[in-house]
């Protein structure tokens, strides 16, 4: 669990604060995407929560400790950290990139050479392909991969990630948010996430809290945030097309079932409520075939969107 | 030539003097600009400053470092080896602070997050992807001293220097060349057998 209390920064010289009074709650085993323009303090606030920044005003509590008490270089060991840049070492191969922090904890060689295998098998990277690399060898997205690796080898239970995918691909980009979500699901980490793209906030936040000038404008569940901006920036930040979004979020199981078949191919497993619209606009019908058999419709689809 | 088949015991205790004091020289020389430099890195003002210092002692001869010493420490070996480290200082200890402060930005944050204790970082992460710049800055430092070195006759310091100030008193050209020619090949043999050396270093560090 992360506390942030009235957290306040205010950099020497600076004219007003770069992150503003914040407090937010990251419970155990959730996520929480922090998203906003440029500038509004997301960097900021993530490295007080691992003292990279030292607050000026505030409170940070990790699993119950106050992080200002504890030693900064132990309290970083116990925090996953992928950064805005990735920043592998140029030097040293993925495996020893990776084994970084169980090294730093005085694990024994077998159990960090074990430890790197899975974590990379974890990221989707093969150990026999990849360990022995140099980060120059790597794709972006392999280098962002092995970024991730990093930050889960030593089984941190708090992880925090600055746009952990900024330099991929869309094809990429959608493919790592897959994985990192399946990582999320089944590690359950405690996760406080940076990024710039409101679909991939929603995506891989259980809440999303939406920033301004180091202030907290919204804090909210992802589906709430998307239903009901607070303001009209959190509205226009969000996007003309977050009901859309917001679709994605659910499957088909949060509407009911109807037994009549529906023309065209039956939705793949797995499909979201975006999907099944998607597939009424492509056959021009008002329903969509369910996995198996039954359908949904699409006046159910605008009540429940209109629920919110 | 005659004079070196003839005193080939004093042409190698000359060598020998010669590289020893170089040697220390430049030893005290880096174990003072290291950790100097990796502490000036991190404080931007005072980088710059010491920056703008060392080049500003760069200019000053070594002659002129050597005669500065010489009523301050006098005369024989260990004054010597105070100058010679004094010049070996300012090309490592720049370098040393331009490597850092020049490395990827991205590393350095990465070994702060990832819980590197300050000498940790130094040791893995900040010196090695300086090392690059730390070791021409080495390659320069040791030149001048290897040339420098043949200064510390004139305060007693010893080394191939002294065979050319005996060969000039006695009116020996033999000995003297001998010496001079000796203290040329020696700073074109350290500047070409450590400038391989960086070539090899740089392509091991950046992976390029
Ligand atoms: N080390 C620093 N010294 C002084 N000011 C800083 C420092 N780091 C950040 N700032 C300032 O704090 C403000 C917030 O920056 P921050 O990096 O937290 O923004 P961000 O929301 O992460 O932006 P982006 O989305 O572009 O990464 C900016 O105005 C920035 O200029
Ligand atoms: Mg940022």
């Amino acid at each position: 669990m992360i506390e942030i209390d009235g957290l306040s920064k205010r950099w020497p010289g600076a004219d007003r604060a770069s992150v503003d009074g914040i407090s937010l709650t990251v419970p155990e085993g959730t996520s929480c995407a922090l998203i906003g323009p440029s500038g509004s303090g997301k960097t900021t606030l993530l490295r007080m929560v691992n003292r990279l920044v030292e607050p000026s005003a505030g409170t940070i509590r990790i699993g119950g400790e106050d992080a200002r008490a504890m030693d900064a270089t132990r309290l970083r060991r116990r925090i996953g950290y992928v950064i805005q840049d990735v920043g592998l070492f140029p030097h040293w191969d993925v495996a020893a990139n990776i084994a970084t922090v169980p090294s730093l904890l005085g694990w024994d060689h077998a159990r960090i050479k074990a430890r790197v295998e899975e974590v990379l098998t974890l990221v989707g990277l093969d150990p026999g392909r990849f360990a022995a690399r140099r980060p120059h060898e790597l794709s972006g997205g392999e280098r962002q991969r092995v970024g991730v690796a990093r930050a889960l080898a030593g089984d941190p239970p708090v992880l925090l990630m600055d746009e952990p995918f900024g330099a991929v691909d869309p094809v990429q980009r959608g493919r790592l948010q897959e994985e990192v979500l399946r990582l999320l699901q089944q590690l359950r980490k405690t996760v406080l996430l940076v990024t710039h793209d409101v679909a991939e906030a929603v995506r891989l936040g259980d809440a999303v809290a939406l920033l301004r000038d180091g202030r907290l404008v919204q804090h909210a569940a992802a589906a709430e945030i998307l239903a009901r901006p607070a303001d009209a920036f959190a509205a226009e930040f969000l996007g003309a097309d977050r009901m859309l979004l917001r679709l994605a979020l659910f499957p088909l199981s949060a509407l009911p079932r109807h037994a009549a078949p529906a023309p065209g191919p039956a939705l793949p497993d797995g499909a979201t409520l975006r999907d099944a619209l998607a597939r009424m606009l492509e056959t021009g019908t008002t329903s969509a075939g369910l996995p198996g058999s039954g359908s949904v419709t699409l006046a159910d689809l605008l009540a429940f969107a209109g629920r919110g | 030539m005659e004079w070196l088949r003839a005193n080939p015991g004093l042409f190698l205790g000359a060598v020998g003097d010669h590289l020893l004091l170089s040697l220390t020289g430049l030893a005290i020389g880096i174990a003072l600009a290291l950790p100097l430099g990796i502490a000036l890195a991190h404080r931007p003002r005072l980088a710059e400053a010491s920056i703008m210092l060392a080049g500003a002692l760069r200019t000053i001869p070594s002659l002129a470092v050597l005669a500065a010493l010489l009523p301050l420490l006098g005369v024989g070996f260990t004054p010597s080896v105070i100058a010679l480290a004094l010049l070996a200082l300012p090309p490592v200890l720049v370098n040393t602070v331009i490597g850092i402060r020049t490395a990827d930005r991205a590393a350095l944050e990465a070994a702060r997050g990832l819980g590197m204790t300050g000498l940790q970082r130094a040791l893995r992460v900040e010196l090695p992807l300086a090392a690059p710049l730390i070791f021409s800055g080495l390659r320069v430092a040791a030149v001048q001293v290897v040339s420098a070195a043949a200064l510390a006759t004139f305060i007693g310091g010893g080394g191939l220097g002294d065979l050319v100030t005996q060969g000039l008193a006695l009116l020996d050209t033999g000995r003297m060349l001998v010496g001079a020619i000796a203290i040329a090949l020696l700073a074109l043999a350290t500047e070409a057998a450590l400038g391989m050396l960086e070539r090899h270093l740089a392509t091991r560090v950046r992976g390029a």
